[in-house]
């Protein structure tokens, strides 16, 4: 059995040589080039890689070296990380997206001395950089276009390196097998790769991982999907992020399947349709996506597909996860169910390329009910894994079964997750990571006394499922002067997850009750006032409209009845709209959407107080930025709801609010 | 980004000499002279109705023009159609597209290559032997364009659908297909963002020096022509006023004049 064999490798160019072997005329990787899928197999993999590396030690590069690899998904630039393996040599993908500033942080702290870069984009961006990082003495690109004209000194092509390293291996025998006594030699332990973090909380941190930690993580998690050479997976995310290494690289090495690589950014949705892939993963946003792309497809269809479309989804809807889960369902059911899945459910999970999934993964960020049981309900096995890059990725993951939207599975096997007294969710686990990239102090700040690796992720295990539930971030989770655990984040998703609304901020640390502050959704708001003869001229006439905040009180019932149902949670007791979106180029949230806490409470300290002191409504001056950089007054007066307390249901939990589509048809 | 080296003394592709055109009593062109050498990137510009458009219809053969003589590659003529200009490898792209719409981008391209299909056209009909390999090559050229664009993920999309921006790209991308000698541009960033304007610029450098083809362009917008051009051609109600580099067209007051109008 493959998986055993790749349990005793311990370093990746050893799988790779193993599948070379084992499967060597099975595909490996496939990249959409001039519109043809081209396709190299294991054997014809490994000795690219095998070239490639002789050629990497050509220019110099040798054991304990760093190599930073900048760009998108292509088999080259995956080629590379096994390439720098094989002479002990360590990668750190870079974003491809990052601006030279950021780029230049990871290769200075990386310390690298040699870049592969996929286009001529990236090579602009790091010879940019280049005089702040002195260690890096060549660059190496993928695709030649436009760089014909560059120095090239110091720039070469991947293929021509490929090739030298070729030569160099077919004219000198001693060194051919020095090189391939290096591969054998491969320490587990070492160093097998550095993984950035985003740096969503201070500088980002450079996470080491080891060959033989990887390979034990992507083998039990191969194991548990029960993954095999005849899988399909899909790369399109990017190579810096640790879903990718562990999901595509880690685990196609581990259990042999084939990773196909997109023509292009825009064209990946096309092109995953066209290989079907069998596992696959996407974040909760990029289902999102899709779903709104169906349904804006679906506005646009004639009448019979409309109507067709919106009853079996309705089908869909009552048994389809039933029926995936294995529970009993009736026979008409069943039968209306059949008939759907010709006519309806089988076409569309076609045209989404996920009709041969039987593996589907997400991760990442709470995903809302509605949206998970969509795809569930059509078939797709989504499940979700929770896990971070420390961990080399998954500690808990959901069985086939045993699904739920709100919860994020049982803790894997080999793992060792416990729930600290604060809340804080801690491990040990085979992917463990060896410490962050020289940074001796926040390696210590991230571990226990006892070794277990700290989340910074509030916590607790659902005595109903017996599945882990994520809460918030540790240093949000506050509770109320009565001692009721509040989890700000928690309560705004599940209001978040509603279409109507859009932004939402929660307040109740060393309070006495739980108040929100939120932002409409203008779009689908908007879109139901159109259809309920609301007039309005703008977000804040809108905002202020009394049946939108009937609206609104409607979902934070909603929110107050699952949150009364889990039992443990504050609810909200007060709620007022805001009279404006927030706006990144006001600072009161990021450029990738993240509420700023801070900056929002003092802004709106005004109506904060209002919140507490049991007005009913209050007045606001805030100071805006308009788009061409002037400033301006916007002041308004802003209404405040009171909402009762729910209590819980006596049926079972009430796990996700029902989406948008209920009020759209009403 | 390397300089780039401009050869003044370069060969010279096409040579107008003298031409004159009228319509009725509108003097369109009057007596313009001028070069294009290979390898360059000229551009020709001027005021509103000064007579760019009608100059590039000479060049390409759309219009004839009642005096002076033009050379191209060599061959001198005062009278030549449109189809011989394409065949003798002039290409060119529309102020207004000019695309078919209710085909896909991937057909719209491949008619560009139809100069240089050799295979008869019931062979080709039936996608048979030496048709089938030869449409394979030209498939393959299709694609190298296609990849030189970015516009792989509309390969089969129907022009009509598509926006604006796009539609001029392709239109470029169906002139490339046709491996010209001489790649005549109007307007080629007419109401354009600045991004795409970006976008496009490069795609026209990325031609010019891949491929070392020579580009001859129209275009209102200066800050792309004295980026992109090695080489300006100033046009006034049909007349040469000024040639030279962007640098010395940037400071010549008789163009300077003509933009701003002068005092009488």
């Amino acid at each position: 059995m493959s998986i055993s064999a790749a349990a005793r490798s311990d370093t990746f160019p050893k799988l790779l040589a193993h599948h070379a072997r084992v499967r060597g005329g099975r595909p490996a990787f496939r990249h959409k080039d001039l519109g043809i899928w081209q396709v190299w197999t294991w054997a014809q993999t490994h000795e690219e890689i095998r070239a490639f590396a002789s050629g990497l030690s050509q220019l110099g590069i040798v054991c304990g070296d760093t190599v930073a690899i900048v760009g998108s998904n292509r088999p080259r630039l995956y080629w590379s990380i096994t390439a720098a393996q094989m002479l002990g040599a360590i990668p750190v993908p870079v974003y491809a997206d990052a601006v030279a500033d950021e780029v230049a942080h990871v290769l200075v702290d990386a310390e690298v001395k040699l870049a592969v870069a996929q286009d001529q984009e990236q090579v602009d961006k790091i010879q940019s950089i280049a005089g702040r990082i002195p260690r890096l003495t060549k660059i190496l690109y993928d695709e030649a276009r436009g760089l014909r004209d560059y120095d090239h000194s110091h720039l070469h092509a991947i293929d021509d390196i490929i090739r030298e390293g070729r030569d160099a291996l077919g004219r000198d025998a001693q060194f051919a097998s020095w090189l391939d006594r290096e591969i054998e030699a491969g320490e587990g332990a070492a160093p097998s790769i550095i993984l950035y973090t985003s740096g969503t909380t201070g500088r980002s941190k450079g996470v080491v991982l080891t060959g033989r930690g990887s390979i034990a993580a992507a083998t039990d998690s191969v194991a548990f999907d029960r993954l095999g050479e005849a899988d399909e997976a899909f790369a399109y995310l990017p190579m810096a992020w640790v879903g990718d290494h562990f999901l595509n690289y880690a685990k196609s090495m581990v259990a042999g399947f084939c990773v196909s690589c997109p023509e292009s950014a825009d064209t990946a949705m096309a092109d995953m349709r066209e290989i079907g892939p069998t596992y696959f993963f996407a974040p909760p946003r990029v289902l999102e996506q899709m779903l709104t792309r169906v349904l804006i497809r679906m506005e646009d269809a004639s009448r019979l597909k409309r109507g067709l479309f919106h009853y079996f989804l309705g089908v869909a809807r009552r048994h389809g996860e039933n029926i995936l889960n294995g529970d009993k369902v009736s026979l008409t059911g069943r039968a209306l169910y059949f008939v759907g899945r010709v006519l309806v459910y089988g076409p569309l999970m076609n045209a989404l390329g996920f009709s041969r999934v039987r593996v589907a993964l997400t991760a990442g960020e709470a995903i809302g009910g509605e949206l998970f049981s969509f795809y569930r309900s059509l078939g797709l096995n989504l499940k979700q894994f929770y896990g971070q890059t420390e961990a080399f990725l998954c500690l808990t993951a959901q069985a086939d079964g045993e699904v739920f939207p709100d919860t994020v599975g049982r803790v894997m096997p080999n793992v060792d997750l416990r729930i600290a007294d604060d809340g804080e969710v801690q491990f040990k686990s085979p992917g463990m990571f060896v410490n962050y990239f020289r940074d001796p102090t926040r390696t210590s700040a991230s571990m226990t006394a006892d070794g277990y690796v700290k989340t910074g992720d509030a916590g607790f295990f659902d005595p109903k499922s017996g599945q882990l539930k994520i809460i918030d971030r540790v240093s949000d989770v506050g509770r109320l002067t009565d001692g009721t655990l509040f989890a700000p984040k928690y309560l705004e998703n599940k209001l978040k997850f509603f279409p109507n609304i859009r932004e939402v901020v929660a307040f109740g640390n060393g309070r006495d009750f739980v108040t929100v502050m939120l932002n409409i959704d203008l779009a689908a708001v908007g879109d139901w006032a159109e259809r309920h003869n609301i007039a309005y001229a703008s977000y804040q006439e809108l905002a202020a409209h009394p049946e939108v905040y009937d609206l609104v009180a409607r979902h934070v019932a909603d929110v107050n009845r699952a949150l009364a149902d889990d039992g443990m949670m504050a609810q909200i007791r007060r709620f007022l709209i805001l009279h404006k979106e927030l706006d990144a180029d006001d600072g009161e949230v990021t450029r990738t959407q993240k509420v700023r806490r801070p900056i929002v409470a003092e802004r709106y300290a005004s109506l904060i107080n209002a919140l507490y002191d049991g007005s009913h409504a209050a007045d606001i001056a805030t100071e805006v930025t308009f788009e061409d950089g002037r400033k301006g007054v916007l002041s308004a007066r802003i209404n405040i709801r009171d909402m009762e307390a729910a209590v819980p249901s006596a049926g079972p939990a009430h796990v996700a609010p029902a989406r948008g589509a209920a009020e759209r048809a009403a | 980004m390397t300089p780039r080296v401009t050869n003044h003394i370069a060969e010279i592709l096409l040579s107008i000499e003298n031409v004159s055109l009228s319509f009725g009593g509108v003097k369109a062109v009057a007596a313009v002279s001028f070069d294009i050498r290979k390898g360059e990137i000229c551009a020709i510009i001027g005021p509103n109705g000064a007579g760019k458009t009608s100059m590039l219809n000479i060049i390409n053969g759309f219009y004839h023009p009642q005096q002076g003589r033009i050379t191209f590659k060599g061959v001198t003529r005062s009278k030549m159609r449109a189809y011989q200009a394409a065949a003798g490898g002039i290409a060119r792209t529309f102020q207004n597209v000019a695309l078919f719409r209710g085909m896909t981008v991937l057909d719209n391209i491949m008619a560009g290559r139809t100069l240089h299909m050799r295979r008869g056209f019931f062979l080709q009909l039936l996608r048979f032997g030496p048709a089938q390999t030869e449409e394979i090559a030209h498939r393959h050229r299709v694609e190298e364009i296609i990849d030189l664009l970015r516009i792989q993920s509309i390969r089969k999309t129907i022009v009509g659908q598509l926006p604006y921006g796009l539609q001029k790209r392709v239109e470029l991308a169906r002139a490339l297909a046709m491996e010209p000698d001489l790649l005549l541009l109007d307007e080629p960033m007419a109401g354009m963002n600045v991004e795409e304007k970006e976008d496009m610029s490069r795609y026209i450098l990325d031609v010019n020096r891949h491929q070392n083809m020579t580009i001859a362009l129209i275009e209102h917008d200066m800050g792309v022509v004295m980026d992109l051009s090695d080489r300006v051609v100033v046009l006034d109600h049909g007349i040469k006023i000024a040639e030279g580099t962007p640098q010395e067209i940037k400071t010549n007051q008789a163009v300077i004049n003509a933009y701003l109008g002068v005092a009488h």
